[in-house]
């Protein structure tokens, strides 16, 4: 069982929590993520490392609700526990050379942007950070984000927060003015890569994306979160817990993610109502 | 006087159309009465040939008579002695090619059951036996064992037993390996496994979940944490797929994923979590025991038409022959001599059917297996909505890419010395589908002994 020391409302529907594993947190690495599984009957979900603290022994996942797991997790409080915590998992995201980088967020995804940034700028790299989200309310990491930036570039869906637009309208914007990047990051939901992947790919510009494929053990042992990355012409199938969950944006076959994604559309939709109704019961008797 | 019937007794067991329709253990075992009447068969010969076909060596002769007599605990020792898990090497070893091959009795009639008097030995002593084993006295050596599967587990408790103080890390949540994520329920209960794990606790194996070796700890920190010797048991738990187009598409498991999402995660039971897809029709590509598993999980999950897909013939099937037999009893179509060209999809990227082709036999290739060749021009479509991949699976690569030094072979498999286990880097060793490449589970755990004997010999044998 692994307890939970920290619990904060970022926004109306995410999360963060700061987890007791010490053996996740001192070997984590931004870019890697841990699976966890809430309950004795629950299913194994993986979460980004968004930071982690190898003294306390901690590690810190920011997640949003989107489903019965996260609703679930949701409603453990600080204090209690959840049944397993297992990581760090993945390949850590390649930092090494980079000199002036674009970082792009979207929504949640901007909670594995950050600790990316804050590495990055760590190391002395120049770091643009674009981060979008679809309104005000639902904004996360805004001073954390602009703590690890050299440049920080707000959008929001309707204009409530920053400048009204896309990332990737941003994004074009600094490359059209004449920035140059070692290398664009994107992080985000996978229409949200796949287009800052069509912009950098018209630049020129090598692109790295965070995939967040449907995952069970996470361990390379399933091939549940295989996807395909065009590379010269072949169709080449690679696992995103063990090969990734990092790949170079402009091979990668997002459509097929995108469809893929969707596999458990229906039986997600159920859990999660039952999962609202059971807890709604629960209050009223409370 | 011995039983001279040419045939075994036959296992009672679910009614074919009623088990296809529930996670419930298939063979129910022997009564009291069934066992003593089969022990009987046994003729004690002289020279035990049984014995050399168990990879383990139990000593088959030496149990049955107990049997026979009646002593059903007292056969159960003479088992243990050997096995580390005969309750599971009862129910999943494939007999017909191991001791029951040998048996003389097999000459003229059946064989004697012995895996089903094993695993009647077995579950009798678990029923009824409740003390603990007794703890051995610590002989101050600390071993890690990576993975919790067959050989992982017989290597621990062989070590345990010698009084050595071990720790088995496992990177899943729950112990047991391929007991757990594999072997379905109906076949080789959780309860059984779980059991047999609680009895190595009780003798002191310390069990680490959530620990993936590679990430979280690599071997070297093992080492330099102060266990004076590692044995790898990690399995080979990477799947293969065909590389043929259409394998991304919604419905497309390996037999891996699907099997882990039924036994592991439980996705039949209507309290999980963890969704599954409950297809009308199934194709699983592949002949053994794994493919085996998966169609008839498929078929208990509702599927109204599931196809076993195999490139050979029905004599070259590597499942166990009971298995076989259970699937077609259950209404698994076998569709031989064909092999899947191309996985069709809908606008939804999901499955709508399998181009497969016809095979026939060629010439004996090096394995001495016939080969198969395509027949021109035979295409034709399975209409399916769920395709299956058992076609096998190699060892992971993770702990070779973090362990500098460790040699394998090209395919993965990490190479030992036979007679030890040892591999290329002192003092660690390794054995099973880690070593082999996916095989048999009994093979594991004879491998797992002889890392362990070898592992005592190397810490302790100055001393003793």
């Amino acid at each position: 069982m692994y307890k939970i020391v920290k619990k904060r409302e970022l926004n109306p529907t995410v999360t963060l929590m700061e987890i007791a594993a010490p053996a996740v947190a001192k070997k984590a690495q931004p870019g890697q993520f841990i699976i966890l599984r809430v309950d004795e009957k629950g299913e194994r979900i993986p979460l980004t490392v968004a930071d982690y603290n190898r003294e306390s022994g901690t590690v810190t996942i920011i997640f949003q609700i989107v489903g019965a797991t996260t609703e679930k997790l949701n409603h453990k409080q600080e204090g209690g526990f959840i049944q397993d915590f297992v990581g760090p998992l993945g390949v850590p995201t390649h930092t090494e050379g980079l000199k002036k980088v674009a970082v792009v967020g979207g929504g949640v995804g901007c909670a594995i942007a950050y600790p990316i940034a804050k590495k990055l700028h760590s190391e002395g790299c120049e770091v643009h950070s674009i981060v979008g989200f679809r309104s005000k309310d639902l904004v996360i990491l805004e001073e954390e984000f602009a703590a690890a930036s050299t440049r920080l570039c707000r959008r929001s869906d309707d204009g409530s927060w920053g400048e009204k637009g896309l990332v990737t309208d941003a994004l074009r914007k600094l490359l059209e003015s004449g920035e140059k990047y070692d290398r664009v990051i994107a992080i985000g939901p996978l229409i949200m890569m796949k287009f800052v992947c069509k912009l950098t790919k018209e630049f020129d510009i090598p692109t790295t994306v965070s995939m967040n494929p449907i995952m069970i053990d996470g361990t390379g042992m399933c091939g549940g979160c295989r996807l395909s990355l065009i590379q010269e012409g072949r169709r080449v199938t690679k696992f995103a817990c063990v090969d990734g969950p990092d790949f170079d944006g402009h091979e990668v076959d997002f459509d097929e993610a995108m469809a893929r994604g969707a596999m458990y559309k229906d039986f997600e939709r159920h859990a999660h109502e039952e999962t609202c109704n059971l807890f709604r019961e629960v209050e009223s008797h409370a | 006087m011995p039983n001279m019937s040419l045939k075994k007794n036959e296992m009672p067991s679910q009614e074919p159309n009623v088990r296809n329709k529930n996670f419930k253990e298939v063979a129910l075992g022997y009564t009291e009465e069934q066992a003593i009447d089969e022990a009987k068969r046994c003729l004690n010969c002289k020279n035990r040939p049984c014995v050399s076909g168990c990879p383990v060596n139990i000593m088959i002769p030496d149990f049955i008579a107990k049997m026979a007599e009646g002593d059903f605990e007292g056969a159960y020792q003479v088992i243990a002695k050997s096995s580390a898990l005969p309750a599971v090497c009862g129910r999943v070893c494939p007999q017909e090619s191991q001791c029951e091959k040998l048996c003389v009795r097999g000459k003229k009639g059946e064989p004697v059951g012995i895996g089903r008097l094993e695993r009647f030995a077995a579950d009798w002593h678990n029923e009824r036996v409740k003390e603990a084993p007794e703890k051995p006295r610590p002989n101050g050596h600390k071993v890690a064992v990576i993975g919790s599967g067959p050989s992982g587990l017989t290597c621990a408790g062989d070590l345990a037993r010698l009084g050595y103080e071990v720790t088995v890390f496992e990177a899943l949540h729950t112990a047991g390996g391929v007991l757990v994520y594999g072997i379905p329920e109906f076949r080789l209960p959780k309860a059984i496994v779980q059991k047999e794990i609680d009895g190595l606790k009780e003798m002191g194996v310390k069990i680490e979940t959530n620990m993936v070796i590679g990430r979280a700890l690599s071997i070297d920190e093992l080492l330099e944490d102060g266990f004076e010797a590692v044995f790898i048991g990690s399995g080979a738990g990477l799947p293969r797929f065909m590389n043929i187009p259409g394998e991304n598409l919604k419905g497309v498991y390996s037999a891996n994923e699907f099997l882990t999402r039924v036994n592991l995660m439980k996705a039949y039971l209507p309290g999980s979590d963890t969704p599954i897809q409950h297809a009308k029709r199934v194709a699983v590509v592949g002949g053994g025991n794994v493919a085996m598993d998966a169609a008839r999980c498929a078929k208990r999950l509702g599927a109204e038409e599931v196809y076993i897909v195999y490139r050979r013939s029905e004599k070259e099937l590597p499942a166990r022959a009971e298995e076989v037999e259970h699937a077609k009893e259950e209404g698994i179509i076998f569709k031989l001599l064909n092999n899947p060209a191309k996985i069709l999809g809908d606008e939804t990227g999901s499955v709508k059917g399998m181009e497969c082709l016809e095979m026939e036999l060629g010439e004996p290739d090096a394995s001495g297996r016939r080969r198969p060749v395509e027949k021109q021009g035979s295409e034709f479509v399975l209409d399916v909505d769920c395709v299956i991949m058992a076609i096998g699976t190699s060892p992971n690569p993770l702990i070779k890419s973090t362990t500098q030094g460790l040699e394998t072979q090209k395919w993965g498999g990490i190479i030992v010395e036979e007679e030890t286990g040892l591999t290329s880097r002192p003092n660690v060793y390794a054995g099973g589908d880690a070593v082999t490449g996916a095989a048999t589970v009994i093979l594991a755990m004879g491998a797992g002994k002889t890392a362990a004997k070898a592992i005592h010999e190397k810490l302790c044998g100055k001393e003793s």
